[in-house]
């Protein structure tokens, strides 16, 4: 049999993994049934403590991100649970499939959950919070959702499958992933905020952090791409 | 008359955990050949399979697969080689249709490869529907093994393939691996079943402690 | 590549440790007579001055040591032959770097409570170390992590290079986010002290003698580390051997 399995496109890779995620997301529903109702309770829980809707509308900000990169942890497990629960990860390595084409579906496939989680969290900060927007801070706001969420995509996807399978993954990805999603949580915060127009920020000021997520994102995207093979190899 | 040595291993050792799993093994195969490794359980088998697959470094000797030298090049020689372990390395959630159609966007396979290799294991009609962690371990195994036709590797690796299989899969396995060596592929599995494994393979090695020797 | 044989040493000092480690004794000794005695105390900061003589190279030493990591794990990556000599410095370098880097945040806070009146403040420099310390933290976990030594070697590599990507984003970021909501309210760690020539001189032996300890201990740590794979590759012989005469008596 001399007709060698000719080299597939990157695209095309990426694509059927992206698609595979998302269609197991939809069938065994774990993100939408575990970690959108934990996210909703963060939101919630803050709302009891802190008791004060003008604290509140301050720092709603914060606390969409805070419960954003939470999340993130949770849903980059199960990312990875569903490619090592029957070793299929070590079968797309055997078959020597392009591994930075798995990190790119896998990645894109992650943010797509986040932004539908983020959605949920605004608008869980509009009716617990009663924050406001305007327009031109909508346009900001959904920018700012897009560029973050592609960002901690790369990042929770490249740090995952170097945790994943490992022993003591659950405490390993958090201190890893922590230190480098910090830029992400100060940047779309602060863009958040001058979204709400929160403590009088400028929605102009909000520009300048979304540019610094896009950077995040196009260093990971690449970096990520990069580093994924290497690091999920024997 | 040159035969084509599908592999060569010389003196190869594995080291796994660091413990050498593989310590000194030797031996070769030719295109088209169905090698049975026998062997108790820990004698190396898996590590061996796992090695052939370039998954694992060698530590010593030297270790020629498909053409590609192993220690400096395992990736190479990956998208040749099948290597069914263990586990199935299917997606539980999603139907056998879907799995094997995961596998072949990856591979660049037609729907008509696909059709053909869930007739052959036997996985048309109702099952193909079905979700993979509803079926029998069996019927995980044939799924499997059509992703394995589905992908055309030049060398099958198969760790234990007739385990957990009915006597129905048993034979359908048996001829689907010849149809493989038929179509030029090579095939070496690992098995406790040694008279039906034995009659399926054209040659036996058995495995002792970490080294190759002629059955 | 290890060599089979088995080690021809049976300590990590060689004769250039010996010197590096003379030196170091010589020079460190002067630092903290200087740093104690002879220097004056400051004029606004009085006698917290000389906590500066330890923080200023300590957090010298904490970044060169990174940036030793840095380029180790680019040496490892990018060289034709993937020598794990370049791997043992590299991981030799960032532990001895997390162990500055904790008695950096250590004098700092000190220093900034009997100046600032607080241990703690979102000052840029101060978050950023901080935010280094977790990333070479996991570093450190990321090379105990399961596997091969070459395993080990490659990802810890790729993890120190992404480590660069990081860390001038995170700088940058909180460097942002300070300047837009207070602007320096802070001293500057060393702009108010007005240092006379035996200052600067004290805090520049300090910072020749913290290097000269960073230099010995990496070279007797990346020894440590090659014995102790050396050990491991001589028990594989003995392993190899045992597993082999396992079948002979079967």
């Amino acid at each position: 049999m001399k007709k060698t399995v000719k080299k597939t496109g990157r695209s095309r890779v990426a694509s059927a993994v992206f698609i595979k995620d998302l269609r197991i997301e939809a069938r065994s529903r774990v993100v939408t049934n575990q970690v959108l109702p934990f996210a909703g309770l963060i939101m919630v829980m803050f709302a009891f403590a802190l008791d004060n809707d003008d604290v509140l509308q301050r720092v709603a900000g914060g606390l969409i991100w805070l419960a954003t990169i939470f999340s993130l942890f949770i849903i980059v497990q199960r990312s990875f649970a569903i490619d090592t629960s029957d070793s299929a990860l070590d079968s797309l390595r055997v078959a020597g499939i392009d591994l930075s084409a798995v990190f790119l579906g896998k990645s894109i496939a992650l943010s797509l959950q986040l932004i539908a989680l983020d959605v949920v969290l605004i608008a869980a900060a509009f009716l617990l919070y009663q924050v406001q927007v305007s327009v031109i801070g909508l346009v900001l706001l959904v920018t700012c959702v897009i560029c973050a969420t592609t960002g901690l995509g790369f990042v929770g996807t490249l740090y995952g499958g170097l945790t994943a399978g490992t022993n003591g993954r659950e405490t390993l990805l958090p201190l890893l992933l922590l230190p480098v999603v910090a830029p992400v949580l100060i940047a779309a915060t602060r863009a958040t905020e001058a979204a709400f127009g929160s403590g009088g920020a400028a929605i102009s000021e909000g520009w300048a952090w979304v540019g610094l997520l896009a950077i995040f994102a196009a260093v990971f995207g690449v970096g990520g791409s990069l580093a994924f093979g290497p690091l999920i190899d024997e | 008359m040159t035969v084509e040595k599908v592999l060569e291993f010389s003196d190869v050792v594995i080291v796994y955990d660091n413990f050498p799993a593989v310590a000194g093994a030797t031996f070769s195969v030719n295109a088209g050949e169905i090698v049975l490794l026998q062997g108790a359980n820990g004698a190396g088998k898996t590590t061996l399979l796992r090695a052939c697959a370039g998954l694992l470094p060698i530590a010593r000797g030297s270790a020629n697969v498909l053409g590609c030298d192993l220690r400096l090049d395992r990736l190479a020689v990956r998208s040749r080689v099948g290597l069914l372990g263990h586990a199935n390395g299917l997606f539980q959630d999603l139907t056998v249709l879907e799995n094997m159609l995961f596998w072949s966007r990856l591979v660049g396979a037609t729907r008509n490869d696909v059709d053909q290799a869930m007739d052959a294991m036997g996985l048309s009609g109702r099952l193909s529907e079905t979700q993979v962690a509803k079926l029998s371990a069996g019927q995980r195994r044939r799924c499997a093994l059509a992703s394995l036709i589905v992908r055309r590797a030049q060398l099958w690796l198969l760790d234990e393939p007739h385990a957990g299989l009915d006597a129905q899969g048993r034979d359908e396995l048996d001829r689907t691996l010849r149809a493989a060596r038929d179509a030029g592929a090579t095939v070496i599995f690992a098995s406790h079943e040694i008279e039906r494994a034995s009659a399926l393979a054209t040659r036996s090695l058995v495995v002792a402690s970490g080294t190759v020797k002629p059955a | 590549m290890l060599s089979q044989s088995a080690p021809k040493f049976s300590s990590t000092g060689t004769q250039a440790t010996r010197i590096v480690g003379v030196l170091t004794i010589v020079v460190m000794t002067w630092v903290v007579i200087s740093g104690l005695v002879f220097t004056p105390a400051d004029v606004v900061q009085g006698e917290s001055v000389r906590i500066m003589y330890v923080h200023v190279p300590s957090a010298w030493i904490a970044y060169l040591a990174f940036i030793v990591t840095a380029i180790a794990s680019a040496f490892y990556i990018f060289a034709k032959r993937h020598s794990l000599g370049f791997d043992r410095v590299a991981g030799a370098s960032a532990e001895v770097g997390v162990m500055f880097m904790v008695i950096t945040l250590v004098t700092g806070s000190l220093w900034g409570r009997l100046t600032w009146g607080e241990f703690w403040q979102w000052d840029p420099r101060l978050t950023t170390t901080a935010f280094l310390l977790v990333t070479y933290i996991g570093y450190l976990a990321v090379r105990r992590l399961d596997g091969s030594i070459e395993q080990r070697a490659r990802r810890s590599a790729v993890i120190a290079l992404l480590a660069v990507l990081e860390i001038p984003l995170v700088h940058f970021s909180v460097v942002f986010w300070r300047s837009l909501h207070q602007r320096a309210t802070i001293l500057d760690p060393n702009g108010d002290v007005k240092m006379d020539g035996l200052m600067l001189f004290t805090l520049f032996s300090g910072v020749v003698g913290f290097t000269l300890v960073f230099v010995w201990l990496i070279l007797h740590r990346q020894r440590t580390m090659l014995l102790s794979d050396l050990a491991n590759q001589s028990g594989l012989d003995a392993a190899i051997l045992a597993r082999q005469n396992e079948s002979v008596s079967n």
